[in-house]
């Protein structure tokens, strides 16, 4: 066996099993599943958020848009910022809530706040619809990944499959904690591979960052201002984009779940804190894109970049290091994923929706089987009907942000109705939805996205304003 | 609204500000700063700025809102 299949092997491998032993001693109730007893601190929450920040896409997609697309990758750098600043006050405000009536999850907080079961289910299935493309894009990358690291030896269905053997086994049998331990030895590859490409094939091929820079600047002026190598993505595009994307970041079920799982508000605004220094990486994977531009041109796939330069610049080993980071990159996202598509579908939409008086360890029983459906359904669609669900995954960021006005008017305005948030969020998605479909987007150079949030919060308000808060929907 | 929060929430207004709404005047490549070029160093400096944005609005919460037993770490 070659290096680098002792390296990518070996490090999914012992990853896994950290996952697995990060679950000894817990026992496994509803609350260490899906919140880790509402136990982690500063550190384990930083890492378990950059754990799910930090995805395939932070490899291949960025570096794949700034070859492609140019300044237009550098709304990537943004909206994480954004978010950021905003979870600084509301995180923790969400966490008292959470912490006072016992929430799980991001429908838990509708069915609470709005005292509807039905708008619960509804936010359930939106979240679903929109995390299994986001689950299935992470699969897909983990094989190209690692078929690519591994100068083709393993065939990405094979390295599909042994990952999501391995990823459902320390979630099911460690919960969120294990996705969090696993999100260590992730965060510390990922790192290390970014920081040693990202500087290293600037220095290799032009001598340094900057003069890789000046030699882009001369050959690609267009690249470093908007709209880049697009006809599309221009300003307007790039500050709607980031404005929904910066509010919708904390609105993805995963994301809004996890904030249940600091110890205390405190934690969580500690965290925010230090959270954008997590952004500067994604500098280096645009170095690593803009260099590939320079160095090998005319990819026809743009997702390739990151390797093609890492393949052309360094000793093979080095691949299966960047393939070994790479499919982990893969598994901690997915089992934050499918952990939470899963808790979704039992907690939210078979016991909030169809049996009520389900006990809680029927939901985590049923928790634990949607893990393996849910893999499944995102296995089957991965492997046999890849193009398919391009729209879906669009509409997956567009789709989420839609819960803002919902989220965020719940907590600090009490004359917000349930009546309000229906209309808002129901009209929030038909225009996403309509204008992807008619591929409309963007909109008047606006992100579809953004112009659904827009009439989504200004129906949220209005109808609000002409309905009657409910005495019992008022409780905070 | 406390007063500590309404103070924390202008330090924290300069990203949207920053990385958002001033976009249209700083899509510009000259003059390259620190090896970047002008708009990719702006975004840079934003972002690296942020998390001393926020250490003073967590500072502002501290001294003017009242403690909470709860927010003890």
């Amino acid at each position: 066996m070659n290096p680098a299949l002792l390296i990518i092997f070996g490090t999914i491998i012992l990853s896994s099993l950290l996952g697995v032993f990060a679950g000894r001693r817990v026992p496994m109730n509803l609350e260490n599943w899906a919140v880790g007893g509402r136990r982690f601190g500063v550190i384990i929450i930083w890492l378990l958020m950059a754990g799910e920040v930090y995805t395939t896409f932070t490899f291949l997609g960025a570096s794949g848009w700034a070859y492609s697309k140019g300044a237009p990758a550098f709304y990537i750098l943004v909206y994480g910022t954004l978010a950021y600043t905003l979870s600084f006050f509301i995180l923790p405000v969400l966490w008292r809530i959470g912490k006072k009536h016992g929430l799980h999850t991001q429908p838990d907080y509708f069915i609470h706040r709005y005292g509807s079961r039905g708008l619960g289910v509804f936010v359930a299935l939106i979240g679903v619809v929109c995390l299994v493309p986001y689950l299935e894009l992470q699969l897909a990358g983990l094989g190209f990944i690692v078929n690519i690291a591994s100068r083709g030896a393993i065939s990405a269905p094979l390295a599909i499959i042994l990952s999501f053997v391995l990823t459902c086994v320390f979630v099911l049998t460690s919960g969120i904690k294990g996705a969090a331990w696993v999100a260590v030895v992730k965060d510390v590859l990922m790192l290390v591979a970014v920081g040693v490409v990202g500087l290293g094939v600037p220095l290799i091929y032009f001598g340094g960052v900057g003069k890789m820079l000046k030699a882009l600047s001369a050959s690609f002026p267009a690249h470093l201002v908007f709209p880049g190598a697009t006809a599309h993505m221009d300003v307007a595009w790039v500050m709607s984009t980031c404005l929904m994307t910066g509010l919708g970041f904390y609105m993805w079920p995963h994301m809004f779940g996890s904030a249940f799982s600091a110890k205390s508000a405190e934690t969580i605004k500690r965290n925010a804190i230090i959270m954008p220094l997590y952004q500067i990486p994604i500098l280096l994977v645009f170095f690593v894109g803009f260099t590939a531009l320079l160095v090998v041109p005319g990819l026809s796939n743009p997702d390739t970049a990151f390797l093609s330069i890492v393949d052309k610049a360094y000793p093979s080993w080095f691949m299966g290091f960047v393939g070994a980071a790479g499919a982990v990159t893969a598994m901690v996202p997915s089992a934050i994923l499918v952990l939470f598509a899963a808790t979704l579908l039992s907690k939210n939409v078979y016991q909030a929706g169809f049996n009520p008086r389900a006990s809680e360890t029927t939901v985590l029983r049923l928790s634990k089987a949607m893990v393996l459906v849910v893999m499944v359904a995102a296995l089957v669609l991965t492997l046999f009907f890849p193009n398919e669900l391009v729209k879906l995954l669009i509409f997956g960021y567009d789709g989420v942000s839609q819960f803002f006005p919902g989220v965020v008017l719940g907590l600090f305005w009490k004359r917000v109705t349930r009546t309000g948030v229906w209309t808002g969020l129901a009209a929030g998605e038909a225009v996403v939805v309509a204008l992807i479909v008619a591929g409309r987007d963007p909109f008047l150079g606006l992100n579809a996205g953004f112009v659904g949030l827009a009439v989504n919060a200004a129906l949220t308000v209005g109808v609000s304003l002409l309905t009657a808060p409910k005495r019992a929907e008022a409780a905070g | 609204m406390r007063k500590g929060t309404r103070l924390a929430l202008i330090p924290a207004a300069l990203p949207f500000l920053a990385l958002v709404f001033a976009l249209p005047l700083v899509n510009r490549r000259e003059p390259f700063v620190l090896g970047l070029p002008f708009l990719l160093f702006w975004i840079v400096a934003w972002v690296a700025a942020t998390p001393l944005l926020l250490l003073l609005a967590y500072r502002l919460e501290k001294k003017f809102n009242p403690p909470d037993e709860e927010d003890r770490p």
